[in-house]
């Protein structure tokens, strides 16, 4: 499978989750495929999970809640709170009249969901797929629901979560609820998981790892891995000795000469970007043995990340993917 | 800020706490404060990690997983240039087999123990919960501190979602355990006795009726049954969970909060000094991760870097004239100079970033140090010694 195959067929599914190790920037990428989608007249619900409540600062927006908020044109944002998951759920599903006598929600759900594995997660994956199902029976309006998942370390759990509730409830509604999710999570026509990383020694492994463990454990369909924060490779093999021959001796007292003292500071920088650039090499090639789709997006030399740099990782993507 | 060495911290404190997101380098730092700790302040130092590359688990001898702490052998230290004043240990958190200790510890009798043991509940509370592998590696080292074989120990932190989480698993252990919830949802089965037989009038309220309809009252009894036998171990638990949560606060505890100089961690770093500052935690220390050399950002560098790139043709030419063979050819030269030029001011931009984010940081602790970005992935105790040796501020 190649990148351009994916092409449009990238935001076609309903639902992307896109998962990765801290530090590799998979909000970043989230936030650029949602904006993608969105410019190419996608209406997008993006999600996200871990509530650190940056996501939205990438559209320089201010944080959001629970419910919707649209934060560029297109893309509606919102932060997942089990609590109020729950909540929404026992409404719309069971028509629950007692919640004022349950006393506080807040202590029921970190009971049930500290006692019972899975509560917490299958929240979060229940009202995204609630959203998704909505959307494909024409009762909500999203095109494509994007999601910033659990880190790599947690997603399997995450996104398994329906299926371990059914091996756990064996009859009643949930059961019956986590049918459909289990369905539309398996469905490679609506759903992908994304693997965001970085050509780093543990990102790299975490992504391997994932990868086997998600095809051993998950029904839920892998999409790509998109690899952030590709260094570019200064010099070719051809190139290369003309820049190691200025780094001492004559020809080094020649350049000092020429431009200043400044200069050891430009061949330090330089040396830094080669010799970076080779160990991560070592760590790119070693993606290759995933068998999935691989997505190459440049390290970007910038001061923070904002909307702007969100529309620079989008447009790179968009080039990755042949659009 | 008044030093720019962990070492007044390493040579005064027993537990040394890392902490910080996801990616900046906990567990390497973690390992290396622990390896110059042993080889230059002497002492017996642990090693606490949590989940270590692979290169790195082989370079501490960790090879085989387990709760068994292994000495690294003086041997390791000597081939990496150390000279061991100490001794350096180093172990790995197995979540279950923590938590089986704990189970076994507290336990009234065997029959018990085994009971909690083989619940599938008990199984998939402490293998899946993230709230379960913060609160037993806190416990872990506080089992660790007690049984007093180490001078200092230094622990790597779990990967949580949300940093703070680790610092509010002992109490959230101890209040779940010791909740009216739980008495509340296990009464009907207490009242009914061990066998499980469900009184009448509990099950028409409403907050049963509801857990039914949504769990299966099946489920409902499983949880009951697996907390009854959990509750005999209640008060050791508790006052357990206490004293980890006394030990963290111990002026002979500090805690390290660890960054990279981009905003996401930086903003996360901060907040999580804020934290532990509010919650009153000792917090000793910042640790500035993979910091770029200062000359990247110099105005030196720049005023070269730009008259390189405007005579790039003229230099590659005078360059022609050495007797050098590689740099005969002035084209490929001059695309070669460009690049450099091209390459810094990339690098001079992070390398910028990175100054004013550092004079922009609050609330700093006493302690400041940096470690500079080396180019190779650190898998070997030289590499380890060598972030070290930037912690300690010595050459």
């Amino acid at each position: 499978v190649t990148p351009a195959s994916l092409g449009a067929g990238f935001l076609d599914r309903r639902l992307l989750f896109f998962t990765g190790k801290g530090g590799v920037g998979k909000s970043t990428v989230t936030a650029a495929a949602a904006l993608l989608a969105a410019d190419r007249g996608r209406r997008v619900l993006l999600v996200e999970v871990d509530a650190k409540g940056n996501l939205t600062s990438l559209f320089e927006h201010p944080p959001v809640g629970f419910d919707p908020v649209e934060v560029y044109p297109g893309v509606s944002a919102m932060q997942m709170r089990t609590e109020a998951a729950l909540s929404e759920y026992l409404r719309l599903n069971l028509r629950v009249p007692v919640l004022g006598r349950l006393g506080p929600l807040a202590n029921v759900l970190d009971f049930v969901a500290t006692a019972a594995p899975g509560v917490k997660e299958i929240l979060t994956v229940g009202k995204v797929c609630w959203e998704v199902r909505e959307s494909l029976q024409g009762r909500a309006d999203w095109d494509v629901v994007i999601v910033d998942a659990a880190a790599t370390g947690h997603v399997v759990a995450q996104l398994d979560s329906p299926r371990a509730i059914q091996e756990l409830v064996q009859v009643g509604p949930v059961r019956q609820q986590t049918e459909w999710m289990v369905q539309l999570l398996s469905d490679p026509s609506v759903t992908a998981l994304h693997v965001v990383t970085a050509p780093e020694e543990m990102p790299v492994n975490e992504t391997i790892e994932l990868v086997a463990r998600a095809r051993a454990e998950l029904a839920v369909p892998l999409g790509s891995v998109v690899v952030n924060r590709v260094l570019p490779e200064p010099f070719t093999r051809a190139d290369e000795p003309a820049f190691e021959a200025l780094l001492d001796g004559p020809a080094r007292d020649q350049l000092e000469a020429d431009v200043g003292t400044g200069v050891g500071a430009v061949l330090e920088a330089t040396r830094l970007a080669v010799s970076l650039r080779r160990t991560r090499a070592a760590h790119l090639a070693r993606l290759r043995e995933v068998d999935l789709p691989l997505l190459y997006l440049p390290y970007l030399f910038v001061r923070d990340h904002g909307l702007r740099v969100t529309r620079m990782v989008a447009d790179h993507l968009a080039r990755e993917l042949g659009l | 800020v008044t030093s720019t060495s962990l070492e007044p911290l390493l040579a005064s404190r027993e537990i040394v706490v890392f902490c910080g997101s996801g990616g900046v380098g906990k567990t390497t730092t973690a390992a290396a404060t622990g390896l110059v700790a042993a080889a230059e302040l002497g002492g017996r130092v642990l090693v606490l990690t949590i989940d270590p590359a692979r290169r790195l688990a082989d370079a501490l001898g960790l090879e085989s997983i387990g709760n068994v702490e292994r000495r690294v052998p003086d041997e390791a230290l000597r081939a990496a240039g150390l000279e061991p004043r100490g001794e350096l240990f180093a172990a790995m958190l197995d979540t279950k087999a923590s938590w089986d200790d704990l189970v076994l510890r507290h336990a009234p009798d065997e029959e018990t123990a085994y009971k909690v043991l083989g619940n599938s509940l008990y199984q998939n509370i402490t293998a899946r919960f993230v709230q379960s592998h913060d609160y037993i590696a806190m416990e872990r080292l506080y089992d660790l501190h007690t049984n007093g074989r180490y001078d200092l120990i230094v622990v790597d932190t779990p990967p949580t979602r949300n940093a703070i989480d680790f610092l509010e698993a002992p109490k959230r252990m101890a209040e779940f355990f010791g909740g009216r919830l739980l008495r509340w949802l296990t009464m009907p089965y207490r009242l009914g006795g061990r066998r499980g037989a469900r009184v009448v009038n509990f099950a028409s309220r409403p907050f049963y009726q509801l857990a039914d309809r949504i769990l299966g009252s099946q489920f409902l009894q499983d949880i009951a049954e697996f907390f009854l036998s959990f509750q005999s171990m209640y008060d050791g638990f508790v006052a357990r969970a206490e004293a980890v949560e006394r030990l963290l606060h111990d002026r002979r505890t500090t805690f390290a909060v660890i960054t990279t100089l981009e905003g996401a961690p930086l903003r996360e770093a901060e907040f999580f000094a804020r934290e532990l500052t509010r919650r009153q935690y000792p917090f000793g220390a910042m640790v500035l991760n993979r910091v770029l050399p200062e000359s990247l950002a110099s105005v030196d560098g720049q005023a070269a870097a730009a008259t390189l790139a405007d005579h790039a043709d003229e230099i590659a030419k005078q360059l022609a004239g050495l007797d050098e063979p590689v740099l005969q050819e002035p084209d490929r030269v001059t695309r070669v100079l460009r690049t450099m030029a091209a390459t810094f001011r990339d690098y001079s931009v992070v390398a910028t970033r990175e100054r004013e984010l550092r004079a922009e940081v609050a609330g700093l602790p006493e302690v400041v140090a940096s470690v500079p970005a080396f180019p190779d992935d650190v898998h070997d105790l030289a590499g380890l010694a060598r972030i070290g040796r930037a912690l300690l501020g010595t050459p």
